[in-house]
């Protein structure tokens, strides 16, 4: 009895290490991942296994399971989860010389523990029929009188909120920021709902006449099979902010190999294929965001954006004032 | 025994002791079993004991708190009034009335059950917000700018208690009906004699008698409500349930998300407190051995058409409007959206709910009949704190049930690795173990309560008259009581599967490696603002759950003792 129950454990120990795979942590959802994947096994061979989540989820479960935990990548789609996972030991530092030419050192780990993998800016957009763009200059200025009622801008949960603020706490303290976020919900035109797009849709209906978005969410309307999300958002344009000043909020996607790792060196293969050139252009045609590398073009559309300069703060700040700009926020009544 | 044994004093005294050694037993199972259960429970309840330090709690208190709380409890009290009102008085007209389209009705009104409450809130802001098409068409059509007029706002606490309610109303109707079905009719009979008319031997006499199965019913629609995080998520509404997550996530500790996820449960508790006192010694049960058919009033002309009008307002908005709504997006979509991969998904979704179901049911037998058997106080108190879990985000219980698997499996491992030189890994905890195990804490109270009710409406004469026939526990059990509250086995057994088949949260963080369900896809698409490519897998979700749901009704026409083709 006991012989056998020996057996079986080990028969089941034998069966968890096969050949070639890697297992990846995602908080990209699957049908924004699978395609690229499914590229990397067709062309290295390693098969590649997933389970997708909300990113705290995600870590939370890579620190319960400690050393044991099967998970070899975790990918994010904000620095702030990056900077979290690290910071709780959750992720081993790399030496790769591909990612390390290829992806620029603001969009990286200074101690390799996490990498870009694409970029989006939190813009501001502005209706095309009520709003003169020579209004709009900065973030900050979105606090002005003129803006009373006329702002739209999504919860202070969302993580993209909570990063543009960590970045203006990183520069100017949270007294200052403070000050900016209560003046920022006295022009909001509603209280904070919906997503991103509901914004953009909120634009449209007159509800408010400038909103803080990322910018694949306007990509993905106007390139929408909807005709209300099409009609939505070509009724707005982007404004870069700060362009004369620290340049516009930028987030990444990205990942890191967890301290974990069984397979580091086909996660490295994994990280590595996901910044080379056919998986840029992917990410940029496909998902409407902007390739880390610089000597990828992005999309026709977002480059009829306009050249922008990018913020190049220290993502990991981002991370660092994250826990600061939620409770400015709770005190600035920011739902 | 043979009887001849029974004079000789030493041998009823190892008999006493046998049957006290068995009580012991059972009683020590009782509480392992309970113990296991809510292991997640008294996990996230530790974590009351340590620190969060940084102020967190001072901030909390200064800040939002209030406002968490303030609007979790309005949520509770409109969603349960709405629900009440919705569920009592659909379930009694179409068992106890006739008028057009009540064959209809009866399995009709269960529908809105299949829809999950976060596609409900999709569909419904889509349609209404501000920038829908509703509005947009009233300003294209009338000339009006936005502020011209005035117009219901959906994303407010306003519009979750609406949403909730549409969805979560039928698991009122559906027990209630199952015990309108189930009353006696000449208890309604004798009220009728003694000089009640009809609205009055239903406000008197079935409303008090079916009140067990209404406030089991109440009770999961109040803890579901509490548990929501989708909907008042995407409504922009501050709950407790989104404060937790807020605190987790924005605030980074998990120590503080969890000690609000205790406040949460203390809530319940609450609740669950009060609902015990307030039904003190009262007894359900019924004692007539005579059924006899519902005879149905008629209700003929323009007040029946009323009436079906009345009944199907529930059916149009929670089911009707919303299906329409995702088929529209689906037409645009589904080509995109429709590969092998999505039936994959559904066998996924299916394997889960039955499995689950099925254990479900079995878990809530054991422990109703067990505390039928031994009514004390630690019996009663299981099944009370079993039902909890229910009322707890299911990623919250998620963690719960992290810590204690990972636990065992890096146990074994060590243990495994020290012996046989080689590590079991992961091995709980890596496969859909853990998310049935996940469902069980989530969803027992559905069945426990449906299973409860079931038992509460069954005589204690008739467990003596199985017992004076020398059955043993066991027999009297499968001979008499089950087939007794088959009608509220499948509703347990049913309400259960279309709860695993929306399940979201839990399933996101538990499940093994490329292991999908067809919520998850949905969710995944919503939660990218892609709600139109959601529609394909929400669909699914829907006629998925709808069949259980029709098949439900049926066997519930057919449950009722004494039942002929006829009713």
């Amino acid at each position: 009895m006991y012989r056998s129950a020996c057996l079986l454990l080990a028969l089941l120990c034998s069966q968890a290490t096969p050949a070639q795979e890697v297992n990846l942590y995602s908080a990209r959802n699957e049908a924004l991942i699978k395609p690229l994947l499914e590229r990397f096994t067709e062309t290295t061979g390693i098969k590649v296994n997933l389970v997708t989540g909300n990113a705290d989820a995600l870590i939370k479960r890579l620190q319960l399971e400690g050393r044991n935990s099967p998970a070899d990548l975790l990918l994010t789609v904000d620095v702030a989860r990056l900077h979290r996972a690290k910071a709780a030991g959750l992720l081993r530092p790399i030496e790769s010389s591909v990612l390390e030419s290829l992806i620029p050192e603001a969009y990286r780990d200074p101690e390799g523990h996490w990498f870009g993998i694409s970029l989006r800016s939190r813009v501001i957009v502005y209706s095309l029929e009520r709003v003169n763009p020579e209004q709009l200059s900065t973030y900050a200025a979105l606090t002005e009188a003129q803006w009373k009622g006329r702002l739209c801008v999504r919860s202070s949960s969302n993580v993209y909120n909570q990063s543009l603020v960590a970045s203006m706490v990183a520069r100017q303290g949270v007294a200052e920021t403070q000050k900016w976020a209560s003046g920022l919900v006295s022009n909001f035109g509603r209280s904070p709902n919906g997503g991103d797009r509901d914004q953009i849709k909120a634009i449209t209906a007159g509800q408010c006449d400038i909103a803080l978005v990322n910018t694949y969410y306007l990509a993905g309307m106007l390139e929408s099979e909807l005709p209300e999300e099409r009609g939505a958002a070509r009724q707005v344009a982007v404004f870069w902010p700060d362009q004369q000043g620290h340049g516009a909020h930028i987030n990444i996607s990205g990942a890191g190999i967890s301290r974990a790792a069984k397979n580091p060196d086909e996660a490295r293969a994994l990280l590595e294929f996901m910044v080379n050139r056919e998986s840029q252009y992917w990410y940029a045609e496909t998902n409407y965001e902007f390739p880390v590398r610089t000597d990828v073009e992005p999309s026709d559309l977002l480059k009829s954006w306009g050249e922008f300069k990018a913020d190049d703060i220290g993502l990991e700040k981002l991370g660092i004032h994250n826990a600061e700009a939620v409770m400015l926020m709770d005190r600035a009544g920011w739902r | 025994m043979p009887p001849f044994l029974a004079g000789i004093p030493g041998f009823a005294f190892s008999r006493a002791l046998l049957s006290c050694s068995t009580r012991v037993a059972w009683n020590v199972g009782l509480v392992l079993l309970c113990l296991v259960l809510l292991l997640p429970v008294l996990v996230i309840y530790g974590s009351v004991l340590v620190p969060t330090g940084d102020g967190i709690w001072a901030h909390l208190l200064d800040t939002v708190l209030y406002s968490y709380v303030g609007n979790s409890l309005l949520l509770v009290t409109g969603v349960g009034i709405l629900s009440l009102i919705i569920g009592v008085s659909t379930a009694w007209l179409v068992t106890m009335t006739r008028f057009p389209g009540v064959w209809f009705l009866q399995w009709a009104l269960l529908l809105p059950l299949a829809i999950p409450g976060y596609i409900i809130a999709y569909t419904y802001a889509g349609m209404l917000d501000v920038s829908g098409p509703l509005q947009a068409g009233l300003r294209a059509i009338m000339g009006w700018q936005y502020g011209d007029y005035w117009f219901p706002q959906i994303r407010s606490p306003g519009g979750a208690i609406v949403m909730l309610s549409l969805v979560l109303y039928p698991y009122i109707y559906l027990l209630a009906r199952a015990a309108f079905i189930e009353q006696s009719v000449c208890v309604l009979e004798v009220a009728r004699t003694l000089g009640c008319n009809a609205y009055q031997a239903f406000y008197r006499v079935a409303l008090p008698l079916a009140r067990p199965a209404i406030i089991a019913g109440l009770s999961l629609v109040l803890m579901e409500t509490l548990a929501d995080y989708g909907t008042v998520q995407y409504f922009g509404v501050s709950t407790l349930t989104t404060g937790i997550f807020r605190t987790w996530f924005g605030l980074n500790s998990s120590i503080a998300a969890a000690q609000l996820s205790a406040v949460l449960m203390t809530f319940v508790l609450f609740l669950l407190v009060i609902e015990t006192w307030s039904r003190r010694r009262a007894r359900y049960f019924h004692t007539s051995n005579r059924y006899s058919r519902i005879r149905r009033v008629d209700i003929p002309g323009w007040k029946g058409i009323l009436v079906l009008l009345f009944c199907f307002t529930p059916v149009m908005f929670g089911f009707v409007v919303p299906v329409l709504q995702l088929l529209l997006w689906a037409r645009q979509t589904w080509a995109d959206n429709i590969g092998e991969e999505f039936f994959l998904y559904a066998g996924n979704s299916l394997q889960l709910a039955v499995i689950s179901a099925l254990l479900a049911i079995c878990l809530a037998v054991i422990v109703s009949y067990s505390k039928r058997l031994r009514p004390n106080r630690l019996a009663r108190m299981a099944v009370r704190l079993l039902g909890i879990g229910y009322a707890i985000p299911g990623t919250v219980i998620a963690i719960g049930v992290l810590v204690p698997f990972i636990w065992v499996d890096n146990t074994l491992d060590a243990w495994t690795r020290q012996y046989l030189d080689n590590g079991t890994g992961l091995m709980l905890s890596g496969s859909i173990v853990i998310l049935i195990f996940a469902y069980l804490v989530r969803f027992l109270a559905v069945s426990l309560n449906s299973v409860e009710a079931g038992l509460a409406k069954i005589r204690p004469s008739m467990d003596e008259a199985g017992r004076s026939m020398r059955l043993g526990p066991a027999r009297i059990l499968r001979r008499v009581h089950l087939p007794m509250m088959k009608g509220s086995l499948l509703t347990a057994v049913l309400l259960v599967f279309v709860d695993v088949l929306k399940e979201l949260p839990a399933t996101l963080i538990l499940r093994p490696f490329n292991f999908n369900t067809l919520a998850i896809r949905t969710y995944e698409l919503a939660n990218e603002e892609r709600l139109a490519d959601a529609a394909c897998p929400a669909l699914v979700i829907v006629l998925a759950g709808v069949l259980p749901v029709v098949y439900l009704s049926n066997s519930l026409s057919r449950s009722r003792t004494g039942h002929d083709q006829r009713t």
